[in-house]
């Protein structure tokens, strides 16, 4: 396959970025999005090119590392993770464009790679249970139901990815915020923060810069982990809940 | 606008999700109102005495307990207040929105957003326009645009569809309330965390359709009529 590559190139967080273009002549249909961008590498590197910088780790679709905006689509036209992209969902002839997550709370690093430590930052105040663990209480001691334990893995299945907040028109986090809060809350070791686990989250965020939910759904069609819309309306009802408590 | 700084003594009613909550709660009471609004309207089928009656009434709610337009005006400050308040929190929204991406895609695609959903924001400022000319047309001002007398209620709705330009800014008004109803009903339900599963999240995003369709619809049905001469003085 023949591609043109419209990429965007900066050198620092300081600089400023603009698109470049690169053609690439021999792509083959069976190589992941990611091997793609390591042969242009190969080619800019081999003319003593400045390589273009991205992110990956596992390659496996588990790590949330790895996140780019292809043609528009945070991880492309496939709902799985730039690394699990494969390019065999393009055509010969197409071009490509490639883009950074867009967020202010995300600054660019270098090309492609963004900071998303408003991601730790958040979870920093509150995603998270505080209790000793000690050693491997007795299952049957703590029940929880099938339908609770079964919602709170699948939404827990959130990597950070942060395609979310690529893919919203207001550059909300909301979605990455209610996952864990609905996982959390759905457990029983969840319960004694749930009030100020909500409040802390959300207070962050905003701080961090990302914008408000106006329930449009981008985010749940571009997450990877197909986290649903409606985890965005368990964090609502936890925040009115506890405004109501007094939090 | 990255920071390395954890927030201390967070608020929840100092949230972005509290001025979400703001516009949900004054967005229902909003529903409430165009819903009640529209049945009215609908008594000019029922001829000229039976319309101006209903006016009347309005005015007369609840005496001797209540003085005149008492209750009409309670109704009024809740709207107002309610207005200001939803209006409030949209700008404040829209320009974190603004803030929160200032750099903007070369390429972006819409996946799963309606044209409702991505027309909220002008097509608000689009009702408030429209709600202070209204107001100026058939509360505050009374302009008869054919020129006619403006005491009589019946006979300033028929002298103002019976103009041509007049009826086509209603009925624009109208898609832009029926859009906004429609992303705003689902929303608000969602906001207020009504729509915790699949099925209720379902639910909430017909009754965004059939409000839309019963208030813009039903809205637009007296205008047509007087414009077709269905309805005359």
């Amino acid at each position: 396959m023949k591609l043109t590559l419209k990429i965007w190139r900066q050198p620092d967080s300081a600089a400023k970025g603009a698109m470049h273009t690169y053609q690439l002549n021999d792509v083959s249909p069976d190589m992941s999005f990611l091997e793609m961008l390591d042969v242009l590498n190969e080619d800019l590197n081999a003319k003593g090119e400045e390589p273009i910088a991205f992110d990956s780790d596992c390659r496996e679709g588990i790590c949330g590392m790895c996140g780019l905006m292809i043609n528009g689509q945070a991880h492309g036209p496939e709902v799985t993770t730039t690394c699990q992209l494969h390019m065999r969902s393009f055509k010969d002839g197409d071009v490509i464009t490639i883009e950074p997550w867009r967020a202010d709370a995300f600054p660019v690093l270098k090309d492609l790679c963004v900071d998303r430590g408003a991601f730790d930052r958040i979870i920093q105040q509150g995603g998270f249970i505080s209790a000793n663990t000690g050693s491997a209480p007795e299952a049957n001691n703590l029940p929880v139901n099938k339908a609770d334990a079964d919602r709170a893995f699948n939404v827990a299945t959130c990597i950070g990815c942060g395609a979310c907040v690529a893919a919203c028109p207001n550059g909300s986090a909301s979605l990455f915020m209610a996952a864990k809060i609905t996982h959390l809350g759905l457990l029983p070791q969840g319960q004694p923060e749930r009030e100020t686990r909500v409040v802390n989250m959300v207070a962050q965020h905003d701080h961090e810069g990302f914008g408000g939910c106006t329930n449009i759904g981008e985010c749940a069609a571009a997450c990877p982990k197909e986290i649903p819309l409606d985890v965005i309306s368990q964090l609502n009802k936890d925040l009115r809940t506890a405004i109501k408590r007094g939090h | 606008m990255a920071t390395t700084t954890l927030v201390k003594g967070a608020r929840g009613s100092r949230s972005t999700v509290a001025l979400k909550l703001l516009m949900a709660g004054s967005g229902l009471i909003f529903i409430g109102f165009v819903l009640m609004h529209m049945y009215g309207n609908l008594k000019m089928f029922a001829g000229h005495d039976a319309f101006n009656t209903y006016a009347e009434h309005l005015r007369t709610f609840g005496e001797p307990m209540l003085p005149r337009t008492g209750l009409l005006w309670v109704l009024r400050i809740v709207l107002i207040v309610s207005l200001l308040l939803h209006a409030y929190s949209a700008f404040i929204l829209w320009g974190r929105a603004n803030g929160a991406r200032s750099q903007r895609y070369a390429v972006k695609k819409n996946l799963a957003s309606s044209l409702s959903s991505r027309m909220m924001r002008w097509g608000g400022v689009t009702l408030l326009l429209f709600i202070i000319w209204h107001l100026l047309n058939f509360t505050i001002g009374k302009i008869n645009v054919a020129g006619g007398a403006t005491n009589d209620p019946y006979n300033l709705v028929v002298d103002s569809f019976g103009t041509w330009w007049l009826t086509i800014i209603y009925l624009v008004a109208m898609v832009a309330l029926g859009m906004h109803l429609h992303h705003g009903t689902w929303s608000a339900m969602q906001t207020l965390g009504f729509t915790g599963t699949e099925a209720a999240r379902r639910r909430a995003k017909t009754a965004g359709w059939l409000v839309a369709l019963v208030v813009a619809g039903g809205f637009s049905l007296v205008p047509l009529a007087v414009l077709f001469s269905l309805i005359t003085k």
